[in-house]
């Protein structure tokens, strides 16, 4: 298993390097299809920007870590920070789309977003911050949400 | 990431409809630019406007806020924010968020302002 360990400081504008560095890695061989490539580009944007954006006002200093995991039946992403931690069970549901209520919430899709983009996810406590452990299978028959 | 958005002098009327276009990437970083923009005309009366997405090819979840908050703040003054967007890769993010059933999407700029009121 190979790992490729990224270190960013908490700034929204790098986000896209990690997108970049991140889609890299998962399409080394054995590559993840490129219709998986765009979930992850996605679930990543969604989880390493509430990870900058907790732990920014904690340790504006401190690098937020990304790290690949390229195994051989997964691709698995961890993003740290020392934000003070959330409990995304606790979220509450947007309303449905056809409620005109929906139109009021401009936010609140990021982690529902990477639930439904990755195959696996988990949103661990650390000894000073959070966790978010994102896997995608890499099965050649595997479907992307993303996929038309 | 690159975010284009002419300003409104720039922005070219069809049919009465006011016509915005994005490109680049639409992520946490670049939506405060967009809702800017978006604001700002639907304040100064542009509240029919149609924006072209077919240069965009990532847009994240605080993007999509931007868009939704847009459509809110037109409709309340009677108009509409509408969306060209042809890129399979944006459709789905509308398709898994839902969001297809909250914006008037069309194939063109002229689908776009063509479309009944209600979004059909």
């Amino acid at each position: 298993m190979a790992e490729i360990h990224l270190e960013i400081p908490p700034r929204l504008d790098y986000l896209a390097v990690v997108r970049l560095v991140v889609a890299t890695a998962a399409a080394l061989d054995p590559p993840l299809p490129e219709s998986r490539l765009d979930d992850l580009r996605l679930a990543v944007t969604e989880a390493c920007s509430n990870a900058i954006k907790a732990h920014r006002p904690e340790a504006e200093d401190e690098p937020v870590i990304v790290s690949c995991h390229l195994e051989s039946d997964c691709f698995r992403v961890d993003i740290r920070d020392r934000g003070p931690g959330f409990d995304p069970d606790a979220l509450s549901e947007l309303p449905d789309t056809n409620d005109p209520e929906r139109l009021q919430h401009e936010s609140g899709l990021g982690i529902p977003l990477i639930r439904v983009l990755t195959d696996d996810v988990t949103f661990e406590p650390a000894d000073d911050g959070t966790i978010v452990s994102m896997t995608l299978d890499r099965p050649d028959t595997e479907e992307s949400i993303l996929t038309p | 990431m690159e975010l284009e958005i002419p300003d409104s002098d720039a922005s070219a009327d069809t049919g009465g409809w006011t016509v915005l276009t994005a490109t680049g990437e639409i992520d946490v970083a670049a939506a405060p630019g967009l809702r800017e923009k978006l604001v700002e005309l639907i304040e100064d009366g542009t509240n029919e406007l149609v924006v072209d997405l077919e240069g965009v090819d990532f847009i994240d979840s605080t993007g999509l806020g931007v868009l939704v908050g847009a459509v809110r703040r037109a409709r309340a003054a009677d108009g509409d924010v509408r969306l060209v967007c042809t890129n399979s890769r944006l459709l789905k993010v509308f398709d898994v968020t839902g969001l297809d059933d909250v914006f008037a999407i069309a194939d063109s700029i002229d689908d776009a302002v063509g479309m009944a009121t209600d979004g059909s």
